[in-house]
């Protein structure tokens, strides 16, 4: 049959022995997301919506477009990070004493890299990037992004390195090293599989993505605002995501270099991570927190944004303190840069250096707690409507001043000597994640959902999502800090002591109640999208809103605003509602688009044959995606025809349909 | 076309105050960079200052002062230049490398003379 070297050239390290036919719950999975996905396969085909999918979304490079199919990405993503997370709390809760539980080790290792790795990369970025995408060019009363077809590049990189993470599931496996990939475990001596060069090649390609999409957000604002808009007439969410995407400019460099030089270590038998040959561990671990912990901000920044917009427009007044709050987020953007070593206090650094970063990190939370008293008196004699976006934001006050105080302790270097890799510290960064991050994207889609589709989401399904998350996040991380506080250290696939197994039962309960709240926001979607009549919103202002994406019709037209608006305020679109501004209805001028194309699809498929080759050695592939890479990026530069116009007429159209069903409204 | 968002490509740049590209200033930075690069160059080559210590310190010098003269000659980093966001974003960038080297730096300096020999006397000493 099959030659052994014929077979190593083709198929590199990939042999029968790589699919996990001998794990019967990766079987099990493996077989589900087959019959799934050739269903959806299968229904798209039915319903011929290849051509419209591939035109309309995979090519477009319209903001909105490309927001929500971030947005979509990040949902399916928090789907699977999720599952690795019910998987563990089950584990814990029965590996006790003398029983093993279902998973063993080196499968449960992986399961709490990939959860992690997941749910930062594939989940959280995608999601906020995603609401930055669709929210903040509106906001700024743009009609695009400064590079259209950068962003839908940046995109497709973003989802082929989630495509890797997906396939190390039933192809080979995954880095069993923690969320960073850490060495030494990572190194090539200690993890002779393909786990870390999923891990690196996956990130490596979505960290691309997520860089050209910060250079490209940075450049939108700085360039792009309506006339009249100054930077301190910028709206709140806008100056949270500049700062953002700032950050990321200048993070995800570091990280690129710190992965770069462990792939040298891993394929050309460089030593820059070693422990001998003068290599030093302990460097890639100052180097990925120089990243960690600024993106701990590039998260954090849109959602606090996302909480001033929410809180602003719920109590019906204008922000207090806008100004502290954009100094607030420029420092803490400054700040973030300068606390990184208190992720490895007990590294072994001495007194001077962790007195110095533990006293940064106590300062950073200045600037935070500033903007919770900001929102606190914003809310202080304002009308408030107890909607669920609102909702939302109360929710993410009580559990995040919560997390920021165990943060705080945490910043003490003798406390962080005892709590150092406990579960405390996990209960910790889950409730500022989940607490700060998780709660704002919701309360986010929760809002501008009206905006991105004509339509509200069902209440009464929206309200099961905020009690299952707020509930279940409360009982699933209250016994974790009591436990970490208790020494239980963290990534444990088996606990010796049963005295502490009442805990990670109470958490296993848990995470069956964030279930539900997962389970009920699905439903919401599909109840919302049921009942869509009942639920439309003509007026393109459901909320009462202050800022100019509410200006707009709902769903925004592809060109945004038929008329470039002139900002003579702060919270635009309230002032214009003041002053009894009239929206244009004539003299409408041809209108200036970018062209869709399909080159960033194409780019993104190349990269994944890329890392896909160099994870399996299979040189060829490698070689051939490298070249195509190249050629296609080359070709598309001589692409000239990439822009259109829409003529004046198809805008007149447009906007008197509006008129139309503004005035049957009114 | 002021309302067309979307000027990319063929539109070109169309800046109000386009910088000077002068012969001149190409000329006056390569000079400079000429010198720069073949004093140290120099003080290598011959080992002029019989001092290595001293040596270093002045090649990072020479090179502190070559990055200037390209920032200013060759990438024209002035604070007109985008209404100083250029500017802006040149003298951000400085802060961050000079964080992340020095904070690099003294955390791994530290961490070397804590822990290679593990004497247990000089835990926290130097700094």
């Amino acid at each position: 049959m099959f030659d052994e070297s014929l077979s190593r050239a083709i198929f590199g390290r990939l042999t029968f022995e790589s699919f996990p036919i001998h794990e019967p719950i990766l079987l099990v999975t493996f077989a589900g997301v087959v019959l799934g996905g050739i269903g959806v396969l299968a229904a798209i085909t039915k319903y011929r919506l290849w051509g419209w999918l591939w035109r309309e979304w995979f090519t477009s490079i319209d903001h909105k477009k490309i927001g929500i199919m971030y947005m979509i990405l990040g949902v399916i993503m928090l789907l699977r990070g999720f599952s690795d997370a019910i998987m563990m709390r089950l584990q814990q809760a029965i590996a006790f004493g003398g029983s093993e539980g279902y998973l063993p080790p080196h499968h449960y290792d992986q399961v709490f890299t990939a959860h992690g790795t997941i749910m930062i990369f594939f989940v959280a970025i995608p999601l906020v990037v995603g609401i930055v995408n669709f929210v903040m060019p509106l906001q700024i009363g743009a009609r695009d992004v400064a590079f259209p077809y950068l962003n839908n590049l940046s995109f497709w990189l973003t989802a082929a390195g989630a495509g890797l993470v997906m396939i190390s599931l039933f192809v080979g496996e995954f880095s069993t090293a923690g969320w960073l990939n850490y060495v030494p475990v990572s190194n090539l001596q200690n993890s002779p599989g393909t786990g870390p060069d999923y891990y690196l090649w996956a990130l490596q390609i979505a960290g691309i993505g997520t860089t050209l999409s910060g250079i490209n957000m940075v450049a939108t604002v700085i360039k792009m605002r309506a006339p009249g808009m100054t930077m301190m007439k910028m709206p709140i969410f806008v100056w949270t995501a500049f700062c953002s995407n700032i950050l990321v400019v200048a993070i995800f460099p570091v990280l690129t270099a710190a992965f770069a030089m462990l792939m040298l270590d891993r394929y050309l038998g460089f030593n820059f991570f070693t422990n001998d040959l003068g290599g030093n561990p302990m460097m890639y671990w100052n180097l990925v927190w120089i990243w960690g912990h600024p993106e701990v901000y590039v998260l954090v920044l849109p959602a606090f944004g996302i909480y001033s917009e929410i809180t602003s427009t719920f109590t019906g007044k204008r922000l207090f303190g806008y100004s502290s709050m954009v100094y607030a987020t420029v420092v803490i953007t400054i700040l973030s840069w300068l606390v990184w070593l208190h992720h490895f206090f007990t590294m072994g650094s001495g007194a001077s250096v962790n007195s110095f970063f533990g006293i940064a990190t106590m300062i950073i939370s200045i600037p935070t707690g500033a903007k919770i008293f900001n929102w606190l008196f914003t809310m202080y004699r304002g009308r408030i409507r107890f909607e669920l976006p609102m909702q939302w934001v109360l929710a993410f006050m009580i559990t995040f001043v919560v997390g920021g105080m165990t943060g705080v302790l945490l910043a003490v270097p003798p406390a962080d000597f005892v709590l150092h890799n406990s579960l405390f510290l996990v209960a910790h960064f889950h409730n500022v994640i989940i607490g700060g991050v998780v709660f704002g994207l919701f309360a986010a889609i929760e809002y501008w959902w009206p905006k991105a589709f004509g339509f509200r989401l069902d209440p009464f399904w929206g309200k099961v999502n905020f009690w299952g998350w707020v509930i279940g996040y409360w009982v699933a991380w209250t016994p974790m800090y009591v436990a970490g506080l208790m020494g239980v250290t963290r990534r444990l696939q088996h606990i010796e002591d049963p005295s502490t197994q009442w805990l990670f039962v109470i958490a296993a309960i848990g995470v069956a109640i964030i279930a539900v709240g997962i389970l009920g926001f699905l439903i919401q979607i599909g109840v919302s999208i049921k009942n869509r009549d009942k639920l439309r919103d003509t007026t393109g202002d459901p909320w009462g809103g202050r800022t100019l994406e509410w200006s707009t019709s709902s769903p925004p037209p592809a060109y945004n605003f038929a008329v470039t608006p002139v900002i003579h305020d702060l919270d635009a679109w309230y002032d214009m509602k003041e002053r009894g501004a009239q929206r244009p209805t004539t003299g409408f001028k041809p209108i200036h688009m970018p062209r869709n194309t399909g080159t960033g699809v194409i780019l993104s498929g190349l990269a994944l044959a890329l890392g896909f080759g160099m994870i399996w050695y299979m040189w060829w592939l490698a070689a051939l995606s490298a070249v195509g890479l190249l050629v296609v990026a080359i070709v598309h530069t001589f692409n000239y025809n990439r822009d259109y116009f829409i003529p004046a007429d198809e805008v007149t159209q447009n906007e008197d349909a509006r008129t139309q069903l503004l005035a049957a409204g009114a | 076309m002021n309302d067309a968002t979307h000027s990319h490509d063929d539109h070109g740049h169309g800046h109000d105050e386009a910088p000077h590209f002068t012969r001149r200033g190409y000329l006056i930075g390569f000079l400079l960079s000429v010198v720069l690069t073949a004093i140290p160059f120099w003080l290598v080559m011959t080992g002029a200052l019989q001092n290595p210590a001293v040596t270093t310190i002045l090649i990072i010098g020479f090179a502190v002062v070559q990055i200037l003269v390209h920032t200013v000659c060759f990438l024209h980093v002035n604070t007109r230049a985008e209404g100083g966001w250029t500017l802006m974003a040149y003298v951000f960038t400085a802060v961050l490398v000079v964080i992340v080297l020095a904070g690099s730096l003294w955390i791994m300096y530290h961490l070397n003379s804590n822990m290679m020999p593990m004497p247990s006397a000089e835990m926290g000493a130097p700094s």
